[in-house]
């Protein structure tokens, strides 16, 4: 981590070496720094030897959807693993450079990497609600992890957190069933409200349609654009057409690389690099 | 259950909970980040125990028998008692007669039946009834097998012997060659035999020759744990080969054996005796782990292979 | 030609497949063999004595004397075994635990292939080291201290130990088990999908509380299963049990001090049966064989019934 002393101070150099050749738009929003509620600096992470990321920078708007697409392999899981510490939990995986929410940079060393994943929900590839237990003590999971035994209070969270998931008509008066008994969109939709019971700020999601058939995963889109209202939701997608539904900006990544970070209009109108437009026109991937 | 666990759906005064909780995950965490570290130590404690535990075992194994071992040792019948002459042959010879011959009627019999459970059975009851019974026969105690073999061959041939120590041994063997044979079956592609039903070949020339052939080294493993685990088996042998001082005679006479030898010689009040206790156990030890050491680096080496085939 | 081929090809299969359920066959034969020679050897033991074999405390078997009670032995092998399991199978989960939860791969794959090994080493030489290293251990800095400490004024300490009682017993038991045990548990948790620990891990949970929460609750059946494959081996333990467990016969076999000797059913089958003076002797071992069997057979069936069902209900959430 390069974030004491002589290091942070050349880091700093750096950034402002890279200030300098961005375009005279980004500039001003370089600017109002504390308006970004998540800021990527020279983001590096590797598994074993082998790079995953090359030096991201990439700032996020608070109450927006950002998307990131871009062909498989090409490091856009890896990336949102770094926005919680989730990819130092791979074995021989680890991630280098600064990244920034709230003004806290989170690979600092006086954070703990198990706070960090508190106030940043994460929902994965594949809906994961713990098999074992009903729908409502999912949801609660977490919080009982902090010891909140608070009958009245967990009710009034699993009802907001529910119906945050567009969850709660489906099931409210099946709360003391299984988790797993649900389909398969219903369940993802589960796992979307128990991060949501956490409180976060930020919402992570890793290509959280793959698993689902087109009536759930739209339905999922749905709610991403009620969910940014209140969050700042960062998404990956295999599905251009998905990011080009939900995000506010776009971020396309190849090879480990950012490509390419602009608004999604933009982005799929009139994209400014070449790989981008070859990418989105279905040459590649 | 529904009603405990229901959200109270009366409109009461909302409370503001996100900050509160937002502080209450900030502040526990020191509770359970201690609660975090104590497992975690007692988990690394425990397996620093059990590597202390378990590798004074094999030291103290290696040390003092190696101590007893000679040329001697290994080849001569033990002396008189406490005479601090002689050696193990014997046992080492009856140990290699008595579950080589326990192998040769356990191997085939548990590889035919767990042939027939993979390659022929359903689910119907006699199938399911021999894989249900297999396992509790796997859990049986020793000596209970032991008991049955005293009764069924020693008493009515009248002597210990050579076949009752085998049948026993045999009876440990054959239930954990059956599910390893079983499961190792059953993951051979159904696509070898079908290929293999197409040309016509017969049934049991795709099962001995395709079927069993691919699956070859999860049948050997399984074989070469049974064996290792019957080698080391003392108890049946008891009642069943006695033990003796002499070389092996006959299959219908009494013989020796390592693990019951290493327990005659530790009951032993002489000093002699123990470090020939010690000695027998190395030989057993090495046996038993050269074995399934050898089977496992060989497994590790196929697995290799077998992987940059397939990669 | 061809016709007489596809005839032998017909009776070739019909031979084999008859071979293989005749072996099949077998297994089963050999465990209904158990069953009725044991049963039918215990039956003079049963007759003599009734119900007064499982109360009994007396254990003679000088003719015209004749008594026999399998009380103090049942006692011996379920309160051993129980220590076995108590001090080996959370030493066990820790090692599990440890191994696929904490250490890298680096550490793992080397230390879990030495467990899985040590997994075969029979267990003789877990008596012997236990007769001339491990008891000494135990002797002097846990059975020592306690008996200078409260001997005096506390009768369970009050007796003078050396080492050989059924305490020392249970834990070596304990130590036996855990290669296997440890080897299995760590087998069933590293099955549980990677999924699950993302899931804890996300919403803030530790190592422990992952461990705890997606871990045991997936691999739940599996680690029972494992206990009692652990409690079954130190039930059934035999030779390791003889050569520490002190040999008490009769009513001084049930254990009244932390320290005193006692005996097991397969420990006492194991000292008496080439010795057995008479045919009722002979039978009464027998019957101790019997109790053994009926024992490791209701827990083995337990744990079978426990596991499935347990399989059966998520298998039944899954879908």
């Amino acid at each position: 981590m390069t974030t004491n002393g002589e290091n942070s101070r050349e880091d700093e150099i750096k950034a402002d070496k890279d200030i300098d050749r961005q375009t005279e738009s980004e500039q001003v929003q370089e600017k109002q720094q504390q308006v970004h509620k998540v800021s990527i600096r020279n983001l590096e992470a590797w598994f074993g030897s082998k790079q995953a990321l090359k030096n991201i920078n990439l700032d996020v708007e608070q109450k927006t959807a950002t998307s990131v697409i871009g062909p498989s392999g090409c490091g856009k899981t890896t990336l949102i693993k770094c926005l919680n510490r989730m990819h130092e939990m791979t074995p021989g995986a680890k991630a280098k450079g600064q990244v920034i929410i709230d003004g806290m940079d989170i690979y600092a060393r006086n954070i703990d990497p198990v706070i960090i994943k508190r106030r940043i929900g994460m929902v994965f590839q594949k809906p994961n609600p713990f098999p074992t237990m009903s729908i409502y003590d999912n949801v609660v999971a977490g919080l009982k992890l902090n010891g909140i035994r608070d009958k009245r209070l967990m009710d009034e969270i699993v009802k907001d957190s529910l119906e945050g998931a567009a969850l709660w008509d489906e099931v409210k008066n099946e709360l003391g069933k299984p988790g797993m008994g649900l389909s398969g969109g219903q369940q993802q939709r589960l796992c979307i409200a128990r991060a949501l019971a956490m409180q976060p700020e930020v919402l992570l999601m890793d290509e959280p349609t793959s698993a689902l058939d087109p009536v759930a995963s739209s339905k999922i889109e749905d709610l991403v654009h009620d969910l940014k209202k209140r969050y700042t939701v960062i998404i990956v997608t295999h599905n251009m057409q998905q990011a080009a539904r939900v995000s506010d900006h776009t971020a396309f990544m190849y090879l480990g690389e950012l490509i390419e970070y602009s608004p999604t209009k933009k982005m799929f109108e009139n994209p400014e690099k070449e790989l981008t437009e070859r990418y989105i026109s279905g040459k590649f991937g | 259950m529904l009603r405990s666990r229901g959200v109270n759906l009366q409109e009461g005064p909302r409370t503001n909970y996100k900050e509160r909780l937002q502080d209450i995950m900030l502040r526990r965490s020191s509770r359970r980040r201690l609660v975090d570290k104590v497992v975690s130590i007692s988990a690394i404690f425990s397996v620093i125990l059990a590597v202390i535990l378990l590798g004074s075992i094999l030291i103290e194994v290696v040390i003092n028998g190696a101590r007893a071992l000679s040329i001697n040792f290994l080849t001569q019948p033990p002396g008189a008692i406490g005479s601090g002459l002689g050696g193990i042959g014997p046992a080492i010879e009856g140990t290699l007669i008595v579950v080589g011959l326990a192998s040769a009627i356990g191997a085939p019999v548990g590889v035919l039946a767990g042939i027939y459970l993979s390659e022929f059975a359903g689910n119907g009851i006699f199938p399911s009834s021999v894989r249900f019974f297999s396992d509790v026969l796997v859990g049986l105690p020793s000596i209970v097998i032991g008991i049955v073999a005293y009764i069924s061959l020693v008493l009515t041939l009248g002597s210990f012997s050579v076949w009752a120590g085998a049948l026993a041994l045999s009876i440990i063997m054959i239930p954990i060659v059956v599910r390893v044979t079983e499961e190792t079956l059953k993951v051979v592609p159904n696509s070898m035999k079908e290929a293999g039903h197409s040309l016509g070949i017969p049934k049991r020339t795709i099962i001995l020759h395709i079927v069993l052939k691919s699956a070859k080294s999860g049948v050997i493993t399984g074989i070469i744990l049974a064996i290792s685990r019957i080698a080391g088996e003392t108890a049946p042998l008891i009642m069943t080969i006695l033990g003796t001082d002499l070389f092996f005679t006959s299959l219908t006479g009494p013989v020796d054996a390592l693990p019951l030898r290493i327990w005659r010689l530790v009951s032993q009040p002489y000093q002699y005796a123990h470090d020939f206790g010690w000695g027998a156990a190395l030989i057993l030890i090495l046996m038993v782990l050269g074995m399934s050491l050898g089977l496992r680096l060989l497994a590790h080496r196929r697995g290799f292979k077998i992987g940059t085939i397939a990669a | 030609m061809s016709s007489f081929f596809l005839q032998g090809k017909r009776r070739g299969d019909k031979i084999f497949y008859i071979v293989t359920i005749g072996a099949a066959a077998y297994t089963l034969l050999m465990l209904a063999l158990i069953v009725y020679t044991v049963g039918d050897g215990s039956q003079k033991i049963f007759s003599f004595e009734g119900i007064k074999f499982f109360t009994g405390t007396n254990w003679n078997s000088v003719e015209g004397r004749e008594s026999f009670g399998a009380l103090p032995y049942i006692i011996g092998t379920l309160i051993s075994a129980g220590i076995a399991v108590a001090i080996g199978v959370p030493i066990s989960l820790g090692i599990a635990i440890f191994l696929s939860e904490m250490a890298s791969s680096k550490i793992s794959t080397p230390l879990s292939f030495v467990i899985e090994l040590l997994a075969a080493v029979p267990s003789i030489i877990y008596g012997l080291w236990a007769l001339f290293v491990f008891r000494f251990w135990i002797l002097n800095l846990i059975e020592m201290p306690l008996y200078n400490a409260f001997g005096k004024s506390i009768p369970f300490f009050g007796v003078t130990p050396f080492g050989l009682d059924w305490f020392t017993a249970g834990i070596v038991l304990g130590i036996m088990i855990i290669p296997i045990v440890s080897s299995i548990c760590r087998e069933v948790m590293r099955a549980v999908p990677n999924t699950q620990r993302e899931a804890a891990y996300s919403l803030g949970a530790t190592r422990w509380e992952t461990v705890r929460i997606a871990i045991f609750p997936y691999a739940k059946s599996g680690i029972l299963g494992a206990a009692m494959l652990g409690l079954g081996r130190a039930i059934g333990e035999t030779m390791l049990v003889t050569l520490i467990i002190g040999n008490a016969i009769g009513a001084a076999a049930i254990p009244t001090s932390l320290f005193s000797p006692s005996q097991t059913l397969s420990s006492l089958i194991a000292n008496e049966f080439n010795e057995a003076s008479s045919d009722l002797h002979l039978s009464a071992l027998i019957g101790l064989g019997a109790v053994l069997l009926i024992i490791t057979m209701v827990i083995n069936i337990a744990a079978r019934l426990l596991v499935s069902r347990m399989v059966k209900v998520s298998a039944g959430v899954k879908e």
